[in-house]
Parts: C-alpha cells; sequence; structure tokens
C-alpha cells in the first residue's frame, strides 16, 4: 500500500526512511538527546552560536507536541469547533439547513496536512544545513563526557538531556486485555469510534473528549476528583463542566475507573461512584492520567545524572544535573509540561552550558492554557497559592456577558478574573474564561512580565468593541474601588 | 381572604411566616417529631428539615401558634427519638458517631435511598438542637430537652469526620466509607466548623477552621466585594442561626468585613445580576431574583427567539457564573429580610402581585421558571420543600424579633466554637 503524500512528506522531515546517521565529529561542544522543542530550540540556538551540535532523535523530530500533542489536537479541536458554530448558526439569523455530515477522515486528513506543514521549521533538511549532525536512533550514555548513538561512539563537552515525557501508563485490572488509546495514538484512528470513553479529565481528556463528542462520538469522560482540571480556578472549571454537558459529553465525575473487560464486543469501564458502581459501555478508550518522563534506558546513572522515574531529572536552579556537564531542558526536568516551558527552559540550559550558570529557572511568567470551547487560560499564581504564602489577595472580575464585543459575537461564556495583592496594584495571575482565552492570557503575560500594575493597564487603550477590552474593565473595577483621592 | 400582596407589610409577614411554620408540623410525624423533606407523597425525612423545626417551635411559641407546653413536649420526642435511635456501622442505621444519614424512612427512622451520612444535614440538625436547648429554660420537659441537647451534641465525633485531614469530609457511607470531598472554600458549611469546634469532647482541631477557608475567594464583581459563592442559599443558611453582625473571622478582618455584610454584598450581586440578565430569561431584574438551590423544569429544551434554552432539574443554580436556566426560588428573596428588607419585601411583593401562582396555601413553592411554557404562567414545582419553610420562618423571625440570634447568642457552644474558630469582636 503506498503511503498517503502527506504522510511521506511529513516523515521526510521528521524521520526519513532512508537516513543514515552522520559519522561523528568528536568531541561535540554540545550534544542533545531528545528533539523534541527543547532539544530543537537548544541545538538551533547552539549552532547559531558557532559550536558544534549533535542532535540525538530515537523516533521523530518534533516531540510529543508536534506529533501527538498540541498540533494535531488543536487541528482537530479546530474541525469540531467548525462543526459546532454551524449547529448553532441558526441563532445568528442563518436560515434553517441540513446539518453536515462529519467526514471524519477528512478531518484526520486535515490533521495530518497541517503536521506535516508545521514539521517544515524545524525538518531534518533545516537542521542539517544550520550545521546540526543529527542522529536517528537509541543513545545512551557510557561515560560521563561520552555516549552511546546507534553504532557510533561520541563525545561531548557539555550536553542537555531533552527527552521529554510520555503517556502515563495504568495497571488498572483488564485495560492492557481490551486496549486503549493515549495521547500517542489517538492521532492515528482512521475511523471516529462511535462510543468514546475518556479516563481523566485534565486538559487533555477534556480537550478530546469535547472535540470527539462534537465530531459525533458518544463520549463520556470519567474523573475521580470533585471537578475537572483540578489545578485550575473553581468557577473555570465549573464552567467546563456545564459546556461539556452542554456538547453532549457525559461527565461523571468524583467517579473512580477499577477496571475494564470486554464484553460482546465492546471495552467496559468498570467504575465506582462513593458505593454506586457502573459499568459504561464503549468502542475506544483514551487514558489520559497524566504524563512521566522519559529517563530509563539512557544509561543516566553512568553518567551521574541522578533522576527519579516520576519527578524526572533532577536539576538545580540553573538546570545543571548532577554532572557538571550535563544540563536538562523540558518536560524531563520540568513539573509545567507545556511547549513554551520546554523552549523556553532549552534557551537557558543552553546559555548557562557556555555561559557560566548565571540565568536561574523560577522567575518565568508562565501562561498555559486548556483548549477547550471555551478555552481556559491562566498565568502566574492562583488564589490559594497566593493566600497559602499569606498574601492578602482580591480578584477583579469581568464576566464576558457584559463585555460588549462578547454579547454581538454570541460568546458570552466566560471572564476575566484578575488577582491583585491587596492594598498594591500588583498583579499576582491571572484567569481567563473565553472562546480565545488562549490569545488573551497572553496580554496578561505581558503586562506582569512588565511589572505593569492594575492602574497603568486601566489606561491603556484597547480597541472597541473587542473581547480583549474585558482585561481594560477588570482594571477600570480595580480604579473604582479604590478609596477617593 | 385578602390577597397577600394587599395586605400591610406586618400583616403580610405574619401570613407567610405562619404559612410556612404550618409545613413543618403538617408534614411532621408527631409521633418521632421527623419532618418531610418535601410535600410529595412517600417523601422521607430530611434531618435537615428537623433542624429548621426545632428551631422554629419557638418562634411559634412566642407567636401563640403553639403552647409552650406542646412545643415542649414535641422536641422532647423529636431529641428522645435522636438519641435513642440506632447508631453504628448497620445500612439501615439511623446515624453512626454521633451524625446522621440525610434522609430517613418517617416512621421507622431508618436510613433510606442508601444516602450518606451527612455532615452538613447533621450540623443544620444540632444548630436546632442546640436552639431548643436553650430556648426551653423550664423544669420537666424542658430540662429534659437540655440533658438531651447537651448528650446529642457531646456525642457527635467530629473528629472522626477529618477522616485524617485537616478538613472534615462531606459525608461517609456505610458502603464505601468516607466520601473523597470535603467541605472546603465558602460555602453554606461554616456552621459545620463552627459547631465541631465548640465540641465539648470532640473538638475539631486549631487547623481545621483554616483549612475550611484556604479556598476563600475574595472578589470584586458586578460592582461589589464579596467573599464568592454562587448560589444565594450559602449565605443564608448559617445566617439563620449565628449572628454574624460585628464578629469578624480572621478572613474578615483582613477584609475588614464581617458576613452578615458579605451577605448583603451577595444580595447586591444578585440584584444586579438580575438587573443586566445575561441570558434575557422572564422576569429577571433588579426586584426579581433568587438564584440558589432548588428545584428545576428538568431535562427540558426549547427554542426561543433564535436560540436554544436547556433547562435543569433540582440543582444548585449560582450567580453570576451559572450555572442559570432562568428559573429562580421564590421563597430566596424573603429568605434575606433580615440582611436588605426593602429589597427583599419589594421583590416579594412584586413577585406575589405578577405571579401570585408561586405562593400556594401562604407558602412559596421552591422553584419557578416564568421564561418555559410562559404562555401558561411559567413551570412551577409542585409542593414545598422543607428547607425552604423552615429557613423562611427563621429569617423572618430574625428580622421581626432577632428570636433566633437572641437564643444561639447565649449558647455557651456556640459561643465557643466561634471562638476556637477564631472569631471575635461584636457580641462576641
Amino acid at each position: 500500500m503506498s503511503m498517503p503524500d502527506t504522510e511521506s512528506d511529513f516523515l521526510r522531515r521528521v524521520r526519513p526512511s532512508d537516513w543514515k546517521n552522520p559519522t561523528p565529529r568528536n568531541p561535540y561542544d554540545l550534544i542533545i538527546v531528545g528533539g523534541g522543542p527543547a532539544g530543537l530550540t537548544a541545538a538551533e540556538l547552539a549552532a547559531r552560536d558557532g559550536r558544534r551540535v549533535a542532535l540525538i532523535e530515537r523516533d521523530r523530530l518534533g516531540g510529543n507536541s508536534l506529533n501527538s500533542g498540541s498540533i494535531p489536537s488543536k487541528a482537530i479541536i479546530q474541525a469540531a469547533r467548525v462543526l459546532a458554530f454551524l449547529r448553532d448558526e441558526e441563532d445568528f439569523g442563518a436560515a434553517a439547513f441540513e446539518r453536515p455530515r462529519i467526514d471524519f477522515a477528512a478531518v484526520m486528513a486535515r490533521m495530518r496536512r497541517i503536521r506535516s506543514r508545521v514539521a517544515e521549521y524545524h525538518s531534518i533538511d533545516r537542521l542539517c544545513a544550520q550545521g546540526i549532525d543529527v542522529f536517528l536512533c537509541d543513545a545512551r550514555f557510557d561515560g560521563p563526557n561520552t555516549l552511546s548513538a546507534g553504532d557510533s561512539q561520541l563525545s561531548f563537552k557539555k550536553a542537555i538531556v531533552a527527552t521529554g515525557a510520555r503517556p502515563e501508563r495504568s495497571d488498572l485490572p483488564g485495560l492492557e486485555q481490551v486496549g486503549y488509546l493515549t495521547s500517542d495514538t489517538i492521532f492515528e484512528l482512521t475511523e471516529l469510534p462511535k462510543r468514546l470513553g475518556v479516563i481523566g479529565g485534565g486538559p487533555l481528556g477534556c480537550e478530546l473528549a469535547q472535540a470527539f463528542c462534537r465530531l459525533g462520538s458518544q463520549v463520556t469522560i470519567v474523573q475521580n476528583d470533585p471537578k475537572f482540571l483540578p489545578h485550575e480556578d473553581r468557577d473555570a472549571a465549573e464552567l467546563l463542566s456545564l459546556s461539556l454537558s452542554r456538547d453532549g459529553v457525559i461527565t461523571r465525575l468524583n467517579t473512580a475507573v477499577v477496571g475494564a473487560h470486554s464484553e460482546r464486543g465492546a471495552k467496559c469501564l468498570d467504575t465506582t461512584s462513593a458505593d454506586v458502581k457502573l459499568s459504561i459501555e464503549v468502542d475506544e478508550i483514551l487514558l489520559s492520567i497524566g504524563r512521566v518522563p522519559n529517563v530509563e534506558n539512557m544509561g543516566l546513572s553512568a553518567a551521574g545524572i541522578e533522576f527519579d522515574t516520576a519527578r524526572g531529572i533532577d536539576v538545580d536552579e540553573f538546570l545543571q544535573t548532577t554532572n557538571v556537564d550535563v544540563y536538562a531542558a523540558g518536560d524531563v526536568c520540568q513539573s509545567d509540561q507545556f511547549t513554551n516551558v520546554a523552549e523556553s527552559s532549552a534557551r537557558l540550559a543552553v546559555h548557562n552550558a557556555f555561559g557560566g550558570r548565571t540565568e536561574r529557572q523560577g522567575h518565568w511568567t508562565i501562561p498555559w492554557c486548556t483548549y477547550c470551547d471555551p478555552e481556559i487560560a491562566h498565568v502566574g499564581m492562583h488564589v490559594r497559592e497566593a493566600r497559602q504564602q499569606s498574601i492578602p489577595v482580591k480578584s477583579f472580575i469581568v464576566m464576558l456577558q457584559d463585555v460588549d464585543r462578547a454579547i454581538t459575537d454570541g460568546l458570552q461564556d466566560g471572564f476575566v478574573k484578575i488577582h491583585v495583592r491587596e492594598g498594591t496594584d500588583q498583579i499576582l495571575g491571572a484567569t481567563i474564561v473565553a472562546t480565545r482565552a488562549g490569545e488573551l492570557i497572553n496580554e496578561m503575560s505581558v503586562i506582569m512580565s512588565a511589572g505593569i500594575g492594575m492602574r497603568r493597564l486601566a489606561g491603556i487603550l484597547h480597541t472597541y468593541p473587542a473581547q480583549s477590552d474585558a482585561i481594560r474593565l477588570a482594571a477600570l473595577a480595580y480604579l473604582n474601588d479604590q478609596p477617593p483621592a | 381572604m385578602q390577597a397577600l400582596d394587599e395586605l400591610p407589610d406586618e400583616a403580610l409577614l405574619d401570613r407567610l411566616q405562619r404559612g410556612a411554620f404550618s409545613y413543618l408540623t403538617e408534614y411532621a410525624n408527631p409521633a418521632n417529631g421527623l419532618v418531610c423533606d418535601t410535600s410529595r407523597a412517600a417523601s422521607p425525612c430530611s434531618i435537615a428539615v428537623v433542624g429548621f423545626a426545632l428551631s422554629s417551635y419557638p418562634v411559634a411559641v412566642e407567636r401563640g401558634w403553639l403552647s409552650r407546653a406542646d412545643a415542649a413536649s414535641l422536641t422532647r420526642k423529636t431529641l428522645q427519638f435522636f438519641w435513642d435511635s440506632p447508631q453504628g456501622e448497620a445500612p439501615d442505621a439511623t446515624g453512626f458517631k454521633g451524625f446522621y444519614y440525610h434522609f430517613l424512612d418517617m416512621h421507622t427512622g431508618q436510613r433510606v435511598w442508601q444516602c450518606e451520612l451527612s455532615l452538613i444535614d447533621t450540623a443544620l440538625l444540632i444548630a436546632g438542637i442546640l436552639t431548643a436547648g436553650c430556648y426551653f429554660d423550664g423544669a420537666g420537659p424542658e430540662a429534659d430537652i437540655r440533658r438531651l441537647s447537651d448528650a446529642l451534641y457531646e456525642r457527635v465525633d467530629w473528629r472522626w469526620a477529618q477522616n485524617g485531614l485537616d478538613r472534615v469530609a462531606q459525608g461517609w457511607k456505610p458502603e464505601c466509607g468516607f466520601l473523597h470531598y470535603g467541605w472546603e472554600g465558602y460555602n453554606e458549611a461554616t456552621i459545620v466548623y463552627v459547631l465541631g469546634a465548640g465540641s465539648p469532647r470532640h473538638p475539631l482541631p486549631c487547623a481545621s477552621f483554616p483549612a475550611w477557608t484556604l479556598p476563600y475567594q475574595w472578589e470584586n464583581m458586578l460592582g461589589h466585594d464579596v467573599l464568592y459563592s454562587g448560589p444565594l442559599f450559602t449565605h443564608l443558611f448559617s445566617h439563620a442561626w449565628i449572628d454574624y453582625r460585628g464578629i469578624r473571622d480572621a478572613f474578615m478582618r483582613e477584609k475588614k468585613s464581617d458576613y452578615f455584610a458579605n451577605t448583603q454584598s451577595a444580595i447586591a450581586i444578585h440584584r444586579e445580576y438580575g438587573a443586566r440578565n445575561p441570558r434575557e430569561y422572564a422576569g429577571y431584574g433588579r426586584d426579581l431574583w433568587g438564584i440558589t438551590a432548588g428545584d428545576g423544569p428538568g431535562n427540558k429544551e426549547m427554542r426561543q427567539d433564535s436560540r436554544d434554552r436547556r433547562f435543569f432539574g433540582y440543582m444548585s443554580r449560582g450567580v453570576p457564573y451559572g450555572p442559570d436556566d432562568g428559573t429562580i426560588a421564590p421563597w430566596a428573596m424573603l429568605a434575606t429580610l433580615p440582611f436588605e428588607p426593602a429589597a427583599a419585601m419589594r421583590g416579594t411583593r412584586g413577585l406575589l402581585r405578577n405571579y401570585p401562582q408561586v405562593c400556594v396555601k401562604d407558602r412559596f413553592s421552591s422553584g419557578f421558571n416564568p421564561t418555559l411554557g410562559a404562555d401558561k404562567g411559567g413551570w412551577l414545582s409542585d409542593g414545598w420543600y422543607g428547607l425552604d419553610q423552615g429557613l423562611l420562618v427563621m429569617m423572618i423571625e430574625n428580622y421581626r424579633t432577632g428570636l433566633i440570634w437572641q437564643i444561639t447568642r447565649e449558647c455557651p457552644f456556640i459561643r465557643a466554637g466561634l471562638i476556637g474558630a477564631g472569631f471575635s469582636g461584636g457580641w462576641l
């Protein structure tokens, strides 16, 4: 069977079938193990600085983000959004029309085209053109400054481990036997599952539950907590819950999956909620209970690099491992497993490897987003964190239903919530729930990084009408709350 | 009989308060003092409704609706039932560790519906028991009431309910043990921690109240500062017993507010939300509000003005984050009487004038949705819910005479609980 052009183009960019590893040019200034967002960033940065660089990737370049994370999931989510929008089109005055039939193969083909296109920006050809030696094989440290890459023996002055993380497996009885999908495999589906069971109500579980429901699957999501997204703002999580239900997702909160079995050709999830036992029959299962760092089978101990299979590689504030010549970056050592953090940590690791340990991590303003509809985005502190640190905090809320542009667009579900250190106008953090919260939160990120307080923010002109005006309105609420001078 | 909305304020309140109280006797089992959760056929007892009823009997005595002897007799019988009823891990017991199951068989007192041993509902029951113990200060059966009241309170093992954590669990079941979520963050459960802190035998430790307040969210929304909780009833339930005016815990000292003022803020937000009416539901306005927990139309959908409307059944509705399906609780505005009397009366009068069907036999129904089936007067919940009626009796009385608050201010356990939770100032 011949492979579709899109897929062969994609593989040509991320793992050509006829690839031959280069002849080593030992010693390398920098060897990077792992070709995901952190590894690619580090390799390109070091090469631009004139370093002799080798990049080793055991699978496909691009890591989780490109292959089975951000890019494919957002492509599918957008397709699902468009279909949901068509569902509501009559609300905007369109005459009633027959609902479009879902062509799942076309949705997945579009996803693959997008993935292939994005892959071009860091393709293997481009890396080579920058002078980077790319090895597509397993890597294994065999000494403090040496490692094997397939059949080649490499030596380095400095190294960065950026092997990322993978979906956490589960030892639930029967689950392995019935078979399940993870983020690594769900994007390879060729048919839309009629019934999909999602285990885990974290970001990925919620995103894909909603998207597959909108595409036409009957989706049940099971979460062993009182709310989805347990680390997010309570009100945001409750809005998400309502949104999932409105789309038709069957939500099972406070429910644990205790096992799985096959019955009449279907997969059954055995669940308990307090004393209520329920078997949920589905055609496919998506396991989405978190990610674990890739630290095994790399000879880390031989290089004197300490690690923990759950926590990842031990690094100090400069991202240096217990081997002074080896740094780590990205999901393999970071608790915040986001692409933006991976890339930032890679830049920091390169800088510290060659610049003498001068930049510390820990002071980043990290925005993140869960791409449900509405999206849930956050930056900085949550109220609970502030209160745990005895910081007096007050939040200024603007509901999107009170924002002119959200009203005109019919996109009123959501809010902007800015947390302020009480008695000052210092912004501690913000949560935004909106259709494009992932875009809006970046304004808050810039504001916080620039040290802009609520007083200045209130005076910054925004386009009118705009959903981002909700941010200014929150600052205005702060001003109105101040005692008269 | 004169239409309600034509009555002067005092006469109107008298009718509505007495109407609400009559539920608590009409739907009670006089043999054991248990009171029905709702007026619907085969309704079990809700222990929380019993707590409201026990607190309402003194009101009825003072207002001449019940003789003191009858009230004392009924109260003693109720307390004796709870003292004698089986406590243990058996699935059909009445309670365990001094706590009680949420719903009980009206005749046998046995657990029904495989419900949970409920922390909040036990607290509301115990609050009623302590109110009775303080009010009935005479001899004979009244002395029995005091003895039983103390014993029932002292038996509650609040520390067990922590299940090894700082906060208390929401409940427990013999089939599965503790429910794995606890009471944290602001809502109706402040009274759980106050009563737990005041216990002479099983007091909650000092770390418990801070665990409850840690997730508090002090928010400025719709022009008002508030310790946020969406459903209106959460700003009323603990307050029915505790006079929060001028007393402050650590959080309220930091915010220079108190829980009474906070309820006033919540009311202002609910009214502002009603005026803005972002989802354009029928009837909403600054004088028609009251989004809270209560009965609802059920899983129904309708198409209206080129948009889909979706409705829910019994659930906790809130402002401004929702959920909001256009359903209000007709009793809710009146229940805010001690906090914002003018707004409560104006709203209630408007409701009675425009939608008189929400008040039958001088009792407000649990839920009303003027959007759904607007051509037929809207959707209305069948019958009445005991919680609504009990809360109304107490809140109207707190507005009229402050009786409940006066009683509980003298309750040594509640005082000790408030102090233990870190409250100070004002009448403390």
